[in-house]
């Protein structure tokens, strides 16, 4: 296919993907919203005002919102991707697409251009709720907005891995439950790695989630566990190496062709 | 329907195509066919022959352990891309998002090949409307019965207006009424160029809609000829016969087997050669009445039974 009708293709796969963000919005867009309200009531605020100042003078809800805002972006961005992904190859509508005389890297971007957007609009509504708990003021936009869009693109990338390479609905639940959520968790979202003792610092620097918050949070508060190149560099890193691997799993058909 | 053109370049080249799947199983063993410019051309062959795995062979789904096919010259290993723009497939199982309407389906299939949604959704209302599915076009495609989703996906398959037209049991399932009008729909599609490979279980679709044929079994191809040709090859067929009273006693007649399978049934089994009037003559001569008489089964499944059953004891 020549550039222009790859550019209809990326379009219809793009809208298409948003289209079914915003048809189940119950299911997409309000859970997080809500499980993100309760981080910042009882840690936010209840536990959050016993704390007092963290880091650089901030209170812990305004060095909380940040981490709260890039794991929604980072959960929803990889869920997007696995259900809908896997849920193509479960109905066999994918054959639409592999049959089609669309390239691989259409599908690829077109998949992740659609979990990024959903990334993106819970992100965004995290941040607005935050905005209700604290004065927020963003220092670096531009760190900001490539951080998260990085941050959304790696897991989007790592879902549909895991989509490709699922056989059951289990499968796509796995990886969430036992290796996203524990690297979410230890990787700064609700504390600084400077108040941990070694090895646990050194250990928690090896985990790639740290980077993300750490480089979004610069770009919100000014404030960061790491050097913010290496987090961009890090995560820029992330995406080639994932990017590449989603390829060459499509073109060799991996669970997709026999 | 048109007759198939004199082309230089066949619709269809199937040159020496295997496949062995990873469990070991080899579907298909080398086999090579030519489908020419314009054809109704009908693929048959029993569950497990390898009709499906050259048809996703065909439309990319399945990698090919060595050969090749070239659609309209294009290769399919070579040229996927190229290739895919050529071919419409309708699948023999039900492969769309159930959760998306019709209409949708059709327009987002479209952009699959590149066509630019205004284009997209000008065909999708004509395929629609032909396959007499506009009224649930903007319904969630899973209300829809199961006539409707085999005809929403020849909608969904025409939507990148195809030179080959890939039917995969499109109408397993189908009620009578529903599969004719299908099959004047394709039937104008092939009358307009669209060449048309079909793999149906119903074989008096194939013998009246189809001009040329072959016949798959374990992996190879048993038959590749003219529906003219094959039936012409048919020396030996059976008749039913409703009688008033099945006689015990059953005349014999040279070149006529008859069969008694109830009071009121016969079975005549005879060359096609044996002029029918001797058959009736010697029932006759008995007292026997016959009040109406059909085909036991209809002229290609009876050459099919026979070029299976071969294949069989050859494997056998």
């Amino acid at each position: 296919m020549n550039s222009s009708a790859n550019l209809v293709a990326l379009y219809t796969i793009t809208r298409r993907e948003i289209m079914r963000v915003v048809r189940i919005w119950s299911q997409t867009l309000i859970p997080p919203v809500i499980t993100m309200t309760l981080y910042f009531v009882i840690f936010g605020k209840l536990v959050g005002s016993r704390i007092g100042t963290i880091e650089h003078g901030f209170t812990y809800i305004q060095y909380l919102a940040p981490g709260l805002v890039m794991m929604s972006i980072i959960n929803n961005s990889y869920a997007n991707i696995s259900s809908s992904f896997f849920g193509a190859k479960f109905q066999r509508s994918v054959e639409e697409m592999l049959v089609s005389p669309m390239p691989n890297w259409v599908i690829l971007l077109g998949y992740v251009a659609g979990s990024v957007a959903r990334g993106l609009v819970v992100g965004a509504l995290v941040l607005g709720v935050a905005l209700f708990f604290t004065a927020l003021h963003i220092t670096h936009p531009l760190v900001m907005l490539v951080s998260v869009v990085l941050g959304a693109t790696i897991f989007a990338l790592a879902g549909f891995v895991n989509a490709i390479y699922a056989k059951k609905f289990d499968d796509i639940a796995l990886v969430p439950t036992f290796v996203l959520t524990p690297l979410t968790y230890l990787g700064g979202v609700f504390y600084s790695v400077n108040m941990l003792k070694e090895p646990w610092q050194a250990m928690s620097r090896a985990n790639p989630i740290l980077y993300m918050v750490n480089t979004f949070r610069y770009g919100v508060i000014g404030v960061s566990d790491v050097d913010v190149v290496t987090g961009l560099v890090v995560m820029i890193g992330f995406v080639t190496g994932l990017s590449i691997i989603a390829l060459q799993l499509l073109k060799r058909g991996v669970g997709l062709r026999s | 329907m048109s007759t198939p053109s004199a082309s230089p370049v066949p619709a269809l080249v199937v040159d020496n195509l295997r496949k062995t799947y990873g469990n070991g199983v080899e579907a298909l063993k080398g086999i090579s066919l030519t489908v020419q410019q314009g054809d109704f051309f009908a693929l048959l062959g029993p569950n497990g022959a390898g009709k499906s795995t050259l048809i996703g062979i065909l439309s990319s789904l399945v990698n090919s352990t060595d050969g090749d096919a070239r659609v309209f010259g294009v290769s399919v290993n070579k040229q996927r891309g190229e290739a895919m723009q050529l071919i419409g497939l309708v699948p023999q199982e039900i492969n769309f998002n159930q959760f998306e309407r019709p209409f949708d389906i059709c327009v987002n299939e479209a952009g699959f090949y590149g066509i630019p949604r205004k284009i997209a959704a000008q065909r999708a209302e004509k395929y629609l409307k032909e396959l007499r599915l506009w009224d649930k076009a903007f319904d969630q495609a899973r209300m829809m019965s199961g006539g409707m989703k085999r005809r929403l996906m020849i909608a969904r398959a025409m939507m990148n207006e195809p030179k080959l037209l890939i039917l995969d049991e499109p109408t397993a399932g189908v009620d009578i009424e529903i599969r004719r009008s299908m099959w004047q729909f394709v039937s104008g599609i092939n009358a307009a160029g669209t060449t048309v490979i079909l793999t149906t279980h119903y074989l008096e679709e194939a013998e009246s809609l189809c001009r040329n044929i072959a016949i798959i079994d374990h992996g190879t191809i048993v038959e590749n000829t003219t529906m003219k040709r094959l039936l012409a090859t048919l020396d030996v067929e059976t008749f039913v016969l409703d009688v008033d009273s099945a006689p015990t006693e059953l005349p014999q007649h040279p070149g006529i087997v008859l069969r008694r399978i109830d009071d009121h049934t016969l079975e005549a089994e005879m060359s096609r050669k044996q002029d029918l009037n001797a058959l009736f003559s010697a029932l006759n001569a008995i007292g026997v009445t016959v009040r109406s008489m059909r085909n036991k089964a209809n002229r290609l499944e009876e050459l099919f039974l026979r070029l299976i059953g071969n294949g069989a004891e050859k494997a056998a």
